[in-house]
């Protein structure tokens, strides 16, 4: 089958979906959600290039950039934020984290 | 009809959706971020598929060689009890499957070619190369997008080593809130002293 | 240069003196109380005169002396209407408050409040002062309240004393209804007019006076509502039937303020009110029916009720409602300015019968029942001579001030085509034999006769010991009533003139020319002196001397040939039983009604569904959607992918169908 847009977007919407499921499945491990949500965030970069592509409009590469930028930063914060909580917890456990609800 | 650069597509996206579904399911950490590096890669493969050939490397610049590789400190550095981490790991995988299942269906039916015709090729000027027209955009149109991005970058990069920093002080720097609530009795002390005779 | 800023002293004056006297009286010496505001007063009062004098030449002021607030787009102003209305106003207002204010000395000699009772006097005039000389509904409503207030205040002076603090409720609740009216009145005039200056509300009269408006189905003249409206507010202030029950009551506060508010000033308030939107009320038959009609039967009935009263000051409060009746009556067959001249003379006789009173009430040591008093025209000359003459004035004898304003009234009346005009006359008429019968009864039971004091058997915490006798009062006293006998005497005499024949008051008032009571009266004018002549071939004279010798024969040589039915007495007692109407079925109406609202709409309703309801519903609410916050990201997480779902979800099934 000769590929199209559709197969791009299909394609990003499988990542997407793998990515969901990986949230529910490591819901406990926090580097598991971030590794995820990067994984959802590359499924969108897809999206993006494959619309740029086929429209021909730059614009789509250009959010990819600012994406991936901003993807970058969360990350670095995300895995600082991380290495706080193991450092006052001992854990990286979802479950744990739960001193503001008492 | 097939063409080679389909069968490059089919290629680099089943490696694609395997190494995610990698990441995901894998035992150690260490392995899901072996994976996530992986899937970045033949992700750049399908970005070259589509003319972004900047994109694909800086993906794999960006990513790969820095934000995977501090993934991979992380995750190393830290004694992270993986049993606790993974029990209850199968519980959800049924509802979670199904939610995934119904969510791939409706993708399926929204972007199959029922909803997208077939649609026409554009190809950007050739005659200049994607990294050029990338930066012609990026440098009139979206310059303040970019340099607010690089704002971003830098509060991110101040953030993580103010976060990350430990208590211990290995400066001479005096912290404006020690200076403001110092007293004066805090510096000078004044002494009651006989004169002394000449 | 402008009049501005000398007319802002004039309301400005009395308020500093108010302030001053209220915040340090206590702590300054007492000469310091009186004179202070007696010399802002007068200051006062000649400003008055020079703007009467100013304006009795034709020029009318009317500034803006600052902006109040803007309201979308009205624009509330302050500022001075002076022409001659109320120029006149100001200077009867100026001059008996002056007079109040040196009775006063006298008067609250030993009062723990007197440098409090100077200040309220002092805050009255400038509250009077701002009414009368408003050039707009709004002041005018502001100078109404106050004065209510401090009638409120006033009344109330002795707040120890039971029945004082009944009478100042009383007459504040009983206010608050005729206020009611009023401020739906100026309400009507602000959305209709779009503006609450009298000149730009009298300028639009013309283009509005057809329109009408609908009120449950029924349509109602628009001139005609505002209009009653607007007389209902009147009705409270000067104490018209059948919101009148306050003013005997008020008798409770000193008699210096049952003088200058409860007589003299304050509510004539509202006589000055119709007078001032005279072009309003003049666009409506019904609302001059209406007026007419409130006031024969305050003149008649309440008249009636002052032959039965005992407590001196009760008489002459009943005979002050009776003669705001008369006015009320000019009002209705549109004479308004021979309503403002029985103001204007009024409110000199007046005040000086209830300084006479008061200072009867001091020479017999604080006794107000005129069965305990007699002869004391042998103690107190002064006060006999003055009260003479004011009884005099108030019974209409030719030559005295309040027959030519009493007698122009009746021949008003007389010439009114205004339906129920003939009843108005009946009452004016009757009117002047009750008045005689009551005030030469007062008058005889008071100051001739036994000494009444040396007999009584009642053991009174005050009034004389029967060996005691009375003595006349000081000269702060005594002052005051010789200088109030002058006009009371004679300014009737010489102002009926201009009052009558030249357009003195009557090019600020509008009468149409369908109404002609007053020109009949303007035609068959015939000088002051000719009046007082020709009046002797009148009924009104004779019917008056007549009261006088009914009051003779019956008070003095105690002929007691009338014995009057019990069910006359008891009506008379109950005053008609408007206040067993008011205790018995309106005021437990009223309450009921008050405590339905409460008990349901307030606290079951408001409260309870409204207020309580809404936090108990978010309360309830928050219990089960607390359930959903769990805190763990990855029910978060699923919560956007099942919406996430739903709305590609929703998308297909749309796109599908």
């Amino acid at each position: 089958m000769p590929v199209t847009l559709s197969h791009y977007l299909f394609l990003a919407g499988i990542l997407f979906a793998i990515s969901i499921l990986g949230i529910f499945l490591n819901r406990k491990n926090i580097i598991l959600i971030l590794m995820a949500i990067e994984l959802m965030l590359l499924a969108v970069n897809i999206n993006f290039i494959a619309f740029s592509y086929y429209l021909g409009d730059l614009a789509g590469q250009i959010f990819v950039f600012f994406i991936l930028t901003v993807a970058a930063a969360e990350s670095a914060i995300g895995l600082a934020i991380i290495i706080l909580i193991f450092r006052n917890y001992k854990s990286i456990n979802v479950a744990d984290l739960n001193r503001l609800k008492q | 009809m097939m063409q080679f650069s389909d069968y490059i597509f089919y290629f680099f996206s089943s490696i694609l959706i395997l190494a995610s579904l990698k990441v995901i399911t894998a035992n150690n950490p260490v392995y899901s971020a072996l994976s996530l590096v992986l899937a970045f890669f033949s992700a750049a493969g399908i970005w070259l598929l589509l003319h972004a050939e900047f994109l694909a490397i800086a993906l794999v610049l960006v990513y790969v060689g820095a934000v995977m590789v501090l993934f991979l400190f992380v995750v190393m550095m830290l004694d992270i009890n993986l049993e606790s981490l993974k029990r209850g790991f199968w519980s959800y995988f049924p509802f979670a499957i199904l939610i995934a299942g119904v969510f791939i269906v409706e993708i399926y039916l929204v972007v199959s070619d029922k909803f997208f015709l077939e649609s026409q090729i554009e190809t950007f000027g050739t005659s200049k190369s994607n990294t050029h027209s990338i930066g012609n955009i990026l440098y009139t149109d979206y310059l303040l997008p970019f340099q607010i991005s690089a704002v971003i970058l830098l509060v991110a990069i101040i953030s993580a080593i103010a976060l990350t920093m430990s208590g211990h002080k290995s400066h001479k720097a005096i912290d404006p809130k020690d200076q403001i609530k110092v007293k004066r009795n805090d510096r000078i002390r004044i002494v009651k002293m006989k004169s002394e005779k000449r | 240069m402008t009049l501005l800023p000398l007319y802002t002293l004039i309301p400005t004056l009395p308020l500093l003196a108010s302030v001053i006297t209220g915040l340090f009286g206590s702590k300054l010496p007492k000469t310091f109380s009186h004179l202070l505001p007696i010399l802002f007063v007068f200051a006062s009062f000649i400003i008055s005169l020079y703007a009467l004098y100013i304006s009795s030449h034709g020029y009318i002021f009317n500034e803006t002396l600052f902006r109040w607030l803007t309201v979308g787009q009205y624009d509330l102003k302050i500022g001075f209407l002076i022409d001659n209305l109320s120029a006149l106003m100001m200077v009867v207002v100026t001059f008996v408050s002056l007079m109040v204010h040196v009775y006063t000395i006298g008067y609250m000699k030993d009062d723990q409040g007197y440098s409090r009772f100077f200040s309220f006097i002092s805050l009255f005039t400038f509250a009077m002062l701002m009414l009368v000389m408003s050039n707009n509904f709004l002041q005018l409503f502001f100078g109404w309240e106050a004065v209510g207030l401090v009638s409120y205040l006033l009344i109330g002076f002795w707040y120890q004393k039971p029945t004082a603090i009944h009478a100042n409720m009383k007459a504040f609740l009983v206010n608050r209804i005729g206020d009611f009216g009023f401020l739906l009145g100026i309400s009507l005039i602000l959305f209709w007019f779009g503006s609450l200056d009298y000149i730009d509300v009298f300028n639009r009269l013309e283009a509005l006076s057809e329109q009408n408006i609908q009120i449950m189905g029924s349509s109602i003249s628009l001139m005609t509502l505002i209009a009653i409206l607007l007389f209902i507010g009147a009705m409270g202030k000067s104490a018209q039937v059948p919101l009148h029950v306050w003013l005997p009551d008020s008798m409770e506060g000193p008699t210096p303020i049952s003088a200058l508010i409860h007589a003299a000033t304050m509510v004539t308030a509202g006589i000055f009110l119709i007078a001032r939107v005279s072009p309003i009320v003049e666009f409506s038959e019904t609302a001059l029916c209406f007026i007419l009609i409130i006031g024969s039967i305050t003149a008649l009935f309440m008249g009636l009720l002052g032959i039965f009263q005992s407590d001196i000051k009760r008489v002459i409060a009943y005979s002050t409602l009776s003669q705001l009746g008369y006015m009320t009556i000019a009002l209705g067959v549109s004479s308004y300015s021979l309503a403002i001249f029985h103001l204007f003379t009024h409110a000199f006789f007046k005040a000086l019968l209830f300084l006479g009173a008061g200072s009867v009430i001091i020479g017999m040591h604080h006794e107000q029942n005129i069965f305990s008093m007699g002869n004391l025209k042998k103690y107190m000359p002064i006060t006999w001579i003055t009260f003479l003459l004011a009884t005099l004035a108030l019974v209409g004898m030719p030559f005295f001030s309040g027959f030519y304003s009493k007698e122009s009234i009746i021949e008003a009346v007389k010439h009114s085509e205004l339906m129920g005009s003939s009843f108005a006359y009946f009452a004016a008429v009757i009117g002047v034999f009750i008045t005689s019968l009551y005030s030469f009864r007062l008058y005889l039971i008071v100051f001739h006769g036994n000494e009444n004091w040396r007999t009584s058997k009642s053991k009174h915490h005050h009034g004389l010991d029967s060996s005691e006798s009375p003595h006349e009062s000081d000269w702060v006293v005594t002052l005051p009533l010789i200088i109030l006998a002058i006009p009371s005497v004679i300014i009737g005499f010489f102002t009926i003139t201009p009052i009558l024949t030249t357009d003195f008051l009557s090019n600020t008032l509008m009468i149409k020319e369908t109404h002609r009571a007053l020109a009949h009266v303007v035609e068959h004018f015939d000088g002051p002196f000719g009046m007082a002549l020709h009046s002797v071939l009148t009924l009104p004279f004779w019917l008056m001397i007549f009261g006088f010798v009914t009051a003779y024969y019956i008070y003095y040589k105690k002929y007691n040939w009338i014995k009057l039915p019990r069910i006359v007495n008891k009506i008379i007692d109950e005053k008609y039983g408007f206040d067993r109407l008011n205790e018995s079925i309106i005021a437990p109406l009223t309450l009921k009604l008050g405590s339905f609202l409460w008990n349901f709409v307030d606290m079951k309703f408001i409260d309870n569904v409204l207020v309580n309801g809404v936090a108990r519903l978010i309360n309830s609410f928050s219990l089960v959607t607390k359930k959903i916050q769990t805190g763990y990201v990855s029910h978060y997480a699923f919560g956007m992918a099942i919406a996430l779902i739903a709305f590609i979800s929703y998308f297909i099934i749309g796109w599908l169908l």
